[in-house]
């Protein structure tokens, strides 16, 4: 159980957990994006979380002492176990859903990973100073999108407010912060007003109205996730469901 | 296991193997044109993946132990760093000259050239056109955009900053 893991070892299984369930949901529109380019950078955003939840996982264990690795982590674990942001695993809906999702996200990874990267715990600060770099396109590809479907026709910008009323309530959880995040020496809190000010440029481009706020959806840290994550899961771990320990 | 018969006693031999080991995507460039090979050092060698997902990053360890193996450094060890994270400005001249031969626009240099918006064009690597635009800042590998040259109409890749 996640809970008698020591608190970095939660802070690194955290960070795998967002950047793991973050690439599986995107990994879902390979081949069924709008057009071939949307569908080649969703699947490239997809890689670079899962490369990013490798290392993070790869570390949780390595703390954890207990000859856990990346793999064993992600496909070894039932839901309660899984530490994500609650953000993460919401289903993809159309498009302009999955772009909400990303741009809450993209733009809250990004200032985490820049501070941990001058973080004191260097394997922490490594491997957030090689994926701050892959998200800050993340982050650029989500925001053009909110302008462009904010900014364009009738339809577009009904779903791009849709999707991001959705998407609104869980944005609260990213900034919650424990004693795990104590022990890792990252203030989440301070990181809001940043959020907030980017998301908020970014809106205005776009002509969009900043979501009403609502009662925070909380939760994921500490293992209650909504019923997305199950099937989620289901569909990732089928194969050492069905064949424990399968190797090729 | 490859009995090793010798310890790097002679790092340039190294360097001329390593040199032979190119990239899995893009073959046209090697190992340490591509700035991947951060040291070659004592009975190691030290090595950095370019994207933390980039799929190449196993194949290319195992293309560097195949190489050391095949000419008698079976006992270096290859060694993966994440620190200082790799940047497309260590992809050497000669490297940059190869992709561009290749069909790929090499990455423009510098931190000031990291900034995403407004990206510098890229110059077409057929016909040397500045009047180019990109297509898709994500291409088909984690390390290229999609470009196209208004000049030749013909479509590009780029390599990203990086």
């Amino acid at each position: 159980m996640a809970k008698a893991l020591p608190p970095l070892a939660v802070c690194a299984l955290r960070l795998g957990d967002d950047a793991l369930i973050c690439g599986q949901r995107l990994s879902e529109w390979c081949g069924h994006a709008p057009a071939l380019e949307v569908d080649l950078s969703l699947a490239n955003v997809a890689l670079d979380q899962i490369g990013q939840a490798t290392h993070f996982l790869g570390l949780a264990g390595e703390i954890e002492g207990k000859s856990r690795d990346a793999d064993a982590l992600a496909f070894k674990r039932d839901v309660m176990d899984f530490t994500n942001c609650l953000l993460v695993e919401q289903p993809n809906g159309d498009f302009a859903q999955t772009i909400a999702r990303l741009f809450l996200f993209s733009h809250y990874q990004e200032l985490l990973y820049a501070a941990l990267a001058v973080s004191k715990h260097e394997r922490f600060a490594a491997i957030a100073a090689k994926a701050v770099k892959e998200t800050a396109y993340h982050a650029t590809l989500a925001s053009d999108w909110v302008i462009r479907l904010g900014d364009g026709t009738d339809e577009s910008r009904a779903r791009m407010t849709a999707g991001l009323d959705w998407m609104w309530r869980f944005a609260d959880e990213l900034f919650e912060a424990d004693e795990a995040d104590a022990a890792l020496g990252v203030d989440k809190a301070a990181l809001k007003p940043a959020w907030d000010q980017r998301l908020d440029a970014v809106l205005a481009d776009a002509a969009l109205e900043r979501p009403a706020s609502r009662r925070p959806v909380l939760g994921g840290r500490k293992g209650r996730h909504s019923e997305h994550l199950g099937h989620l899961l289901s569909e990732m771990q089928f194969l050492q469901r069905a064949y424990p320990g399968a190797t090729w | 296991m490859v009995s090793g018969v010798a310890v790097i006693t002679d790092t340039g031999k190294v360097r001329r193997v390593l040199a032979d080991v190119p990239d899995p995507e893009i073959p046209c460039v090697s190992v340490l044109d591509l700035g991947i090979v951060r040291a070659i050092d004592a009975g190691r060698v030290v090595i950095t993946p370019t994207y933390s997902g980039c799929p190449a990053t196993l194949a290319i360890e195992q293309a560097i132990r195949t190489a050391l193996d095949n000419n008698g450094f079976g006992d270096v060890a290859i060694i993966t760093t994440l620190s200082p994270p790799w940047t497309t400005d260590w992809i050497t001249e000669e490297g940059r000259e190869k992709l561009r031969a290749y069909g790929i626009a090499p990455p423009p240099k510098g931190a000031n050239a990291a900034s995403l918006k407004n990206a510098q064009a890229a110059e077409c690597p057929r016909c040397g056109s500045s009047n180019t635009e990109e297509i898709s800042r994500f291409g088909s590998t984690p390390c290229k955009a999609l470009w196209r040259c208004k000049a030749c109409a013909e479509p590009f890749d780029r390599f990203k900053c990086h």
